[in-house]
């Protein structure tokens, strides 16, 4: 029995890091699992990423967020990078949000590329989010970006999916 | 790294003594992608195995046929398409966030999904979960993760993308033994359904 979902890689971001890369992503998986556990070093918690080091106006969003008030929605068109989160991550001290990100069918070379996660920021609220890339290429890196800088304990863990 | 026991076929965290050896917790049971052509009656996982605790369906998806940017699949246990399913959704259009509700349907909302009117090779994504699905106690239930985004592309706000959280319920403790993904019309080549089973301790 083989195993069909297994770590890839693990970044412990250091204090002040304000991006880590995804390098050489086998191309043997179906889909991949991306699990962030982070806080930020500054105000500015935003989180986004981009892939195969494009940085074309080529991702766009849809979200879905809420705040322990109302839900609401926004659009993102035609962006130079994606957002994996609405809230952002927390910035509290010892205070630490999740991120679970899913990338389907990542190195296929026939279909857009199309993510769906969902998120906690417990300074914030809970959100959903679908990113497009809008490109054919297989996805061979990640790049992930803080709004300002990462602070330390923060953890995002890359996982593959096989199917049969 | 782990270590596979040439005699016992079970694989162990590590070589060090003391150490629990383990079967993988997380299997893929089969998959479909539609071929040329596309598949007008959805796409079906038949004689799944009681041996899971949880089943997870990952995929992409688009239809072909229905006009607009978008639609959606529904789920069937069993061949089941009476009404005896119930769900609730709670979804983002990128302008703002509704809610429904609906019991005695004839099947429970799978995802959101593109359609002919979308952006040239746009597919919807979806994680799908299936909780203890072989159990003959309980009803089944259901909860998705599904979107998909068309770069600000359609005449309406769910035109141009949408993100949807969603639960339902079968109200049958049968345990699932098969289960059948279609929407109102034709799934698109390059659609992808994968099942996964997982298992407890």
């Amino acid at each position: 029995m083989a195993f069909t979902y297994e770590p890839i890689a693990t970044i412990n971001l250091t204090a002040g890091a304000t991006n880590y890369t995804f390098s050489s992503i086998p191309s043997t998986y179906t889909d991949l699992v991306m699990v962030s556990y982070l806080r930020a070093g500054s105000t500015n918690s935003s989180y986004v990423l981009r892939f195969n080091s494009d940085s074309g106006s080529n991702y766009s969003n849809t979200v879905l967020y809420g705040d322990g008030s109302s839900p609401g929605s926004n659009r993102y068109s035609s962006q130079t990078s994606a957002y994996l989160t609405y809230y952002g991550f927390p910035t509290t001290t010892s205070t630490f949000g999740t991120i679970i990100t899913n990338f389907q069918n990542y190195s296929n070379t026939t279909t857009n590329k199309t993510f769906i996660g969902k998120s906690q920021n417990s300074n914030s609220g809970v959100d959903a989010v679908v990113g497009l890339w809008r490109s054919t290429s297989a996805i061979s890196s990640i790049t992930i970006y803080a709004g300002d800088t990462f602070a330390s304990g923060s953890v995002v863990t890359l996982y593959g999916i096989k199917a049969a | 790294m782990a270590v596979r026991s040439l005699k016992s076929g079970k694989y162990s965290r590590s070589l060090l003594v003391g150490n629990n050896a383990y079967t993988p917790a997380y299997d893929s049971i089969a998959t479909v992608t539609v071929g040329s052509g596309g598949s007008s009656t959805g796409i079906q996982f038949t004689s799944i195995p009681s041996t899971y605790t949880h089943l997870q369906i990952r995929g992409l998806a688009r239809e072909t046929v229905t006009a607009g940017n978008y639609t959606s699949f529904y789920i069937y246990f069993n061949s089941d398409t009476t009404n005896n399913y119930s769900g609730h959704y709670l979804a983002g259009n990128g302008a703002s966030a509704s809610a429904y509700a609906w019991t005695s349907n004839s099947g429970i909302l799978g995802s959101f999904l593109t359609s002919v009117d979308a952006i040239a090779n746009n597919f919807g994504a979806f994680v799908i979960d299936i909780l203890d699905y072989a159990n003959t106690n309980k009803y089944k239930t259901v909860r998705t993760l599904n979107g998909f985004d068309n770069n600000g592309n359609g005449a309406t706000d769910f035109n141009k993308g949408a993100v949807d959280l969603s639960s339902g319920s079968w109200l049958s403790t049968n345990a699932i033994t098969s289960i059948k993904l279609t929407g109102p019309s034709t799934l698109a080549q390059y659609s992808t359904f994968a099942l996964y089973g997982i298992k407890g301790s």
